[in-house]
């Protein structure tokens, strides 16, 4: 009887995966044998991040805690629901607030904001706890120095796309949050308004540094949290700083690959 | 019976008690190795789950860590005491097995295997579990959504980000262009820097404790304590006017604490030359604040160059200072470098010890040019 179900089906599949159109996009059969477990590496743009082969305890959950790929695959799902995201906000003062409630209200099981900002927190979770478990394995150390501190600035890269996206439901947790945290560049030392020795870069009489030019106001684009600092926010969110931040990743990754894999005892 | 034990938990977080236990807990766990075990582990994870799920029946309690953006903070309690346990544990037995005469775990399974299937099954369960812990997750709790963004009514506490919380923490002792600018700069260098300044070859590749304790004990007391408590609890513990409320308590606004913060040059002329401060002038300022200026000068200048210096250099009482076979083995630059990062990052709890014992406001005040220190 089950014999019956399966057999139309198991030829329908060899139908499928004989027809030209399997053959051309998976260059290869099913990655049971040797030569296809290598092709199968080699011929997929996403898979050729990994080497065909690899130390066995290296890729030992207990060892890397996958910390690195799950930091990785949450910034894949922050990016795409980030862009569906983007289909319903708009980054004015007069419309982000209430594009947000829509979102909420209107948008039937919409859960996309829930995805993308509890998935923000839990990135930045995860990739201090991929910094703890390479620093206590020593994998910074020689030859890996430099890809370390390429992951440095992803961690910052990391906080500023948490931080610049807080800003955008523009509610008062996010203008008061942004106002707190870019409160603190006015102390900047020399180009901040409140900063050490800034009251001395004059030129005659005139003060070079004011609320109107300094380090705050460069990051903001006013004096105060407004439209412009909510324009700005919303282009290193979606533009600027992922595109940095994914042309590091590929320099992380690669660099993963040419410093010999993931590291292990010499 | 309950009262006491939230009495009790009220006292034990405020600032100078949590802040003295956990620093002396994760040094003795350093020095007693065996607490790193898989039994005590279970012990300590059920206690902390108890407390937490029994503490949800207090209001206060419920109120801030139910809050939809403290969420994550109850993620990192566990996550991070998880995963630190986890690698000292690895690193434990394999320090053991080395004793023992055998290799670490690591180098036991050399051998190559194919990435398909053993690598890419490992992250597509990875990435299956991770998306239902989120769909989940985003089922159950709502993004937060507060009033309109308000730029007349400033709440009470203002907060940042929770990850930056240990930031804002740090402004509670220090000026804002060193906790918000100076220390968040040197911490991305410094980090950056740990790969050239730590020369010690071992330990890579491998978890181990003993063949690293210096790097494993500084950076786990950054992360663990200047980093993961000041952001825990900066966000469970900071009430209206980021004075400290115990879990237990009720945040309330009116509560006022008296500020008698003093700082070292009022040591120095009032409490000890009854004199007035000197004012009028730069010569003045530089005057009234010379003690600061020279303790600072001690201990970013001076410091790092006796530190260096052999224990038959050093007078008696401070042969402990010496770090001298660091000297030797990083050579004067790595040394210099490490070193300083090192005192500067200390500066933090000097900094907040000296003000719970003095009340210690500055250092050094030049609030004239907002330098202060």
């Amino acid at each position: 009887m089950l014999n019956r179900i399966l057999a139309p089906l198991s030829a329908a599949w060899k139908e499928a995966t004989d027809s030209q159109v399997w053959t051309s996009i998976f260059r290869h059969g099913k990655p049971v044998s040797n030569r296809n477990r290598a092709l199968v590496m080699m011929s997929n743009v996403f898979l050729h991040l990994h080497p065909v082969k690899s130390r066995k305890a290296g890729i030992k959950l207990r060892y890397t805690w996958c910390m690195g790929g799950i930091t990785f695959f949450l910034f894949l799902v922050l990016t795409f629901t980030g862009l569906l995201l983007m289909f319903y906000y708009r980054p004015t003062v007069e419309y982000a607030y209430a594009d947000i409630v829509d979102l909420q209200e209107h948008v039937p099981l919409g859960i996309m904001r829930e995805l993308h900002r509890w998935g923000a927190h839990a990135m930045v979770i995860t990739v201090w706890l991929h910094m703890l478990r390479v620093f206590m394995t020593g994998s910074y150390k020689p030859p890996r120095e430099f890809n370390w501190g390429i992951g440095v600035v992803l961690l910052v890269l990391t906080l500023l796309l948490s931080f610049t996206g807080y800003l955008l439901p523009w509610d008062q947790l996010a203008i008061w949050a942004i106002a707190v945290g870019s409160n603190m560049a006015r102390a900047t030392p020399l180009l901040g308004t409140e900063g050490p020795l800034s009251a001395s870069l004059t030129l005659g009489d005139i003060s070079l540094i004011n609320a109107g030019n300094d380090a705050r106001f460069a990051l903001l684009g006013a004096r105060s949290v407004g439209q412009p600092t909510l324009l700005r926010f919303y282009v290193l969110h979606c533009v600027g700083l992922p595109l940095v931040a994914a042309f590091l990743m590929a320099v992380h990754f690669w660099r993963v690959r040419k410093d010999g894999g993931i590291s292990g005892p010499m | 019976m309950i009262d006491l034990f939230q009495d009790l938990v009220n006292w034990a977080s405020g600032p100078t008690v949590l802040f003295t236990i956990t620093t002396v807990g994760l040094l003795l766990a350093f020095r007693f190795t065996q607490v790193w075990s898989r039994t005590s582990a279970k012990i300590f994870f059920a206690v902390l789950t108890v407390f937490y799920v029994a503490s949800m029946w207090d209001p206060n309690f419920f109120l801030i860590v139910a809050k939809p953006d403290n969420i994550p903070i109850t993620g990192v309690i566990f996550l991070v005491f998880f995963f630190t346990w986890f690698a000292m544990h690895q690193g434990i037995q394999n320090d053991r097995r080395r004793e023992g005469g055998t290799e670490v775990l690591e180098k036991e399974e050399a051998e190559k295997v194919w990435v398909w299937p053993d690598l890419v099954y490992t992250e597509m369960l990875a990435m299956v579990l991770l998306s239902i812990v989120l769909l989940v997750w985003s089922i159950l709790a709502a993004a937060p959504l507060e009033q309109p963004a308000n730029p007349a009514d400033s709440p009470n506490p203002s907060k940042a980000p929770w990850y930056f919380l240990g930031l804002q923490e740090m402004l509670v002792y220090f000026d804002p262009w060193l906790a918000g600018v100076v220390f968040p700069t040197l911490i991305i260098v410094g980090l950056m820097a740990i790969p050239y300044i730590d020369t010690n070859p071992k330990g890579n590749g491998y978890f181990t404790f003993k063949e690293r304790k210096a790097e494993i004990i500084i950076f786990l007391y950054g992360f663990l304590i200047l980093w993961s408590l000041l952001v825990i609890s900066g966000t469970f513990l900071r009430g209206p006017n980021w004075n400290f409320f115990g879990p237990y308590e009720y945040w309330d606004v009116h509560r006022v604490e008296p500020l008698l913060n003093v700082n070292v040059s009022d040591f120095f002329w009032v409490k000890l030359l009854g004199q007035p401060l000197p004012s009028g002038g730069l010569f003045a300022a530089l005057l009234r604040e010379w003690l600061g200026i020279l303790m600072v000068g001690v201990y970013v200048f001076v410091l790092p160059v006796v530190m260096s210096w052999s224990k038959d250099r050093l007078p008696t009482g401070l042969k402990w200072l010496s770090c001298h076979h660091y000297y030797e083995k990083m050579g004067a630059t790595r040394y210099y470098i490490g070193v300083s990062l090192f005192l500067i990052m200390m500066s933090l709890p000097i900094k907040m010890y000296l003000r719970w014992a003095f009340n210690l406001k500055y250092i050094v005040a030049f609030p004239e040019i907002f330098f202060n220190i």
